[in-house]
């Protein structure tokens, strides 16, 4: 007969089962027995952040870039609430991961205990689902549903709740090898006749256009969705969270499409008589206006493993649901063995169409300013890392500028909190992504008002020597407001400029990192070269930017796609 | 869904969180006491349905639901009705609550209270035709509906 295990040893012997070698955390109360067991193991390493915000999003970073399961531990009350915001930005983005809150002993629950909060009810908004466990003979079993849950059919966080008294208790260990729910069972292949259809109408296309999302990225179809635009020799869009599921630099790519998309995209996306919609969800970034997407007619193809994402904005004609991957294998195999071909002619002439538009070049900017351009700063870093660094990002204008001049040729290699859109998350995601691919080159592009939001963690970095390349564009606004209050509140610059800033190169180095402050255009690449030759360390660049420069082109909020603000 | 502690509020948060209506809902546990059986009652266009219904099966003890109104289906809510009863009123509401086939389950010299099922129609019918002054206290459980013959809802 097995030894009976505790609640804590259990946990971990779980997190041991899964395979997670790495988990992010913040002690606390409520959590101690699960630390005291974490801290007599080396098969799980526990990484301390500063703040469980950072927890999260490291977590987070560290699934995006591997595509295991995130996992993050954080302890009761004020850990979970912290980590509300972190946990919400991962359920935007459907990123699997797994986290663990502890809680007040059961029978205080409900007693406004100290560091007591609702965990269950705060986070069941924002996440795939959460378990409070009162029964420790139902622990292992609930943190395998977890795992399964977090990682199948449409990936999301699911959030675990021990109770402090559970996690002292004993009982026999036994962690199930699968688990079978007859209320959750996804998708993954895609209907035959739908794929079938499918075909028919990819095969009478005259205008074309393959839009992408995250659902590319999160079930590993890059090379599948290249395979099939490239035998067809359609043009392909990639969303903000799609980026690098289609190589960049390929000539069929369009670039990003949507608010801030290329001209080309956007008005390809427009006028295509075929939409293939390959795991993405007609967000209000990507379409503002559904109405006047209308005004024009296309037939659209939607592939999505989650139901509730087709039609939900934006009406389908042929809606498969699926794994993208399975569904685009499929698919791939029909369009080989299908004798009919696309109309060659046609789509001579839809690319002479879009050859035009991309005439347009509408990410021009200002090559010869005497003032560094941040446009200018993502193109040298794109250069220097030959396009095969990891790039994190926080939330605004510098999310887009590295969105739209990093030529991301891979998937995984973009990590933003695109649905979100939560500042703070570039340097933490960043630490998890170091974790998680030790030998890779990984850069925080960033502004000088997001990583204020999240800066305590140079500590972190410092502790486990994570070398990040911190870019911060620093104009001395929250850019992304100033730029919309330039445009839509008649340049009232409310509460957008970021006074009093702390002198960044000094806070690297009091953190024990490296600080450069970069204020010519001559000297940004020497200073991204540098940056990456000092392969151990933290380098935070903090390039002083033009303060006026905006986004563009732009697709104002409510917009049709093709009323652009050019520059 | 399964008969868990918290589904029954991951419903009802989906609902506020998405803007949908809630007109009623009532829900119990089923012969299979791991499963409960809801019916909810909403409003909204085509679309709005479709999506209400996609949401609902998102959620993880969600097993299985279906739109009755796709098809037959009978409809029924338990009323409790609690009226003023004094002098020729008293004929007049035992007579209303036959015709209504209610029944009178509680009487003092003053007020009946009457037991009344049907479908919300008739329930609203019935408070219609009582003087409403005469009306002091009503408790509805909202609708309760299965589908007609054969069409059955099972896991």
């Amino acid at each position: 007969m097995s030894a009976e295990l505790t609640g804590a040893e259990i946990t971990i012997r779980c997190l041991q089962e899964e395979g997670v070698k790495c988990i992010f955390g913040y002690p606390g109360g409520a959590v101690l027995f699960i630390y005291d067991e974490l801290f007599k193991q080396d098969k799980v390493r526990h990484i301390l952040v500063r703040h469980e915000q950072a927890a999260i999003h490291a977590a987070d970073g560290y699934a995006r870039s591997s595509n295991k399961v995130g996992v993050a531990l954080v302890t009761s009350g004020p850990g979970v609430t912290n980590a509300v915001t972190g946990i919400a930005t991962a359920y935007m983005d459907s990123i699997p991961m797994v986290i663990i809150s502890g809680q007040v002993p059961t029978n205080a629950i409900g007693l406004d205990a100290f560091q007591e909060v609702d965990t269950v009810g705060i986070t069941r908004p924002c996440v795939k689902h959460n378990f409070l466990v009162k029964d420790i003979t139902e622990l292992a079993h609930t943190i395998k549903k977890a795992f399964y849950i977090a990682s199948t059919g449409r990936p999301g966080p699911v959030l675990v709740d021990i109770p402090k008294d559970v996690s002292q208790q004993k009982t026999k260990f036994v962690y199930p090898d699968k688990v079978s729910m007859r209320s959750y069972n996804p998708v993954t292949k895609g209907h035959a006749k739908q794929i079938k259809k499918a075909v028919e109408l990819i095969l009478s296309a005259k205008r074309p256009v393959v839009y992408a999302g995250g659902g590319v990225i999160l079930s590993d179809a890059a090379p599948q969705l290249t395979e099939m635009t490239q035998m067809l020799n359609f043009p392909c869009t990639n969303t903000l969270m799609g980026l690098g599921g289609y190589p960049a630099t390929d000539k069929q790519s369009l670039g990003m499409l949507g608010m801030h998309g290329t001209y080309e995209a956007n008005m390809a996306m427009q006028y295509c008589d075929v939409l293939i919609a390959v795991g993405a969800r007609f967000d209000d970034r990507v379409i503002g206006n559904p109405k006047h997407f209308f005004n024009e007619n296309r037939k659209i193809i939607h592939i999505d493993i989650d139901p509730s994402s087709i039609s939900k904005r934006v009406r389908v004609d042929i809606p498969i649901v699926g794994d993208v991957l399975d569904v685009l294998k499929e698919l791939i195999k029909l369009l080989k063995i299908e004798k009919d071909k696309p109309d060659h002619v046609a789509l001579k002439e839809w690319w002479k169409q879009i050859d035009l538009w991309r005439e347009r070049d509408c990410l021009k900017f200002d090559r010869k300013s005497k003032i560094i351009k941040p446009q200018m700063v993502i193109e040298k870093l794109f250069e220097i890392t030959k396009g095969d660094a990891f790039i994190t990002s926080d939330v605004g204008q510098h999310q887009m500028w590295a969105a739209q001049f990093y030529k991301f040729d891979k998937p995984r290699r973009w990590i933003n909190s695109g649905g979100l859109g939560t500042m703070g998350f570039g340097m933490p995601a960043a630490m998890g992504v170091q974790l998680a691919n030790p030998h890779g080159k990984v850069a925080c592009v960033t502004g000088e008002a997001s990583i204020q939001m999240c800066i305590q963690e140079l500590s972190t970095c410092k502790q486990y020597n994570l070398p990040l390349k911190i870019i911060n564009l620093n104009n001395r606004y929250m850019g992304m407001v100033r730029q919309w209050q330039e445009f839509f509140h008649g340049n009232r610059y409310a509460e957008s400029y970021m006074n009093a800033l702390p002198d960044f190169v000094k806070l690297a180095e009091s953190y024990g990192h490296v600080g450069m402050k970069i204020e010519k255009p001559e000297d940004v690449g020497d200073a991204l070269k540098e940056s990456f030759k000092l392969k151990d360390q933290l380098v935070f660049m903090d390039f002083i930017t033009d303060q006026s420069e905006n986004v563009f082109p732009m697709v104002p909020g409510g917009k049709g796609l093709s009323e652009m603000i050019l520059v | 869904m399964e008969n868990e502690a918290g589904a029954l509020s991951r419903v009802a948060g989906l609902f506020s969180a998405r803007g949908y209506n809630i007109e009623s809902l009532s829900v119990a546990p089923t012969e299979d006491l791991t499963l409960s059986r809801m019916t909810l009652v909403t409003v909204g266009s085509d679309e709005v349905v479709e999506q209400v219904t996609k949401q609902l099966n998102k959620l993880i003890e969600v097993v299985k639901i279906i739109d009755l109104s796709d098809g037959n289906h009978i409809e029924r809510e338990l009323m409790l009705v609690k009226v003023r009863a004094v002098d020729a009123e008293r004929e007049e509401i035992k007579r209303l609550a036959e015709i209504f086939r209610g029944s009178i389950i509680d009487v003092t010299d003053k007020s009946y209270t009457i037991e009344l099922t049907g479908t919300s129609e008739k329930l609203d019918a019935f408070l219609e035709a009582i003087e409403s002054s005469a009306v002091l206290e009503t408790v509805r459980t909202g609708a309760s509906g299965i589908g007609r013959g054969e069409w059955i809802l099972k896991v």
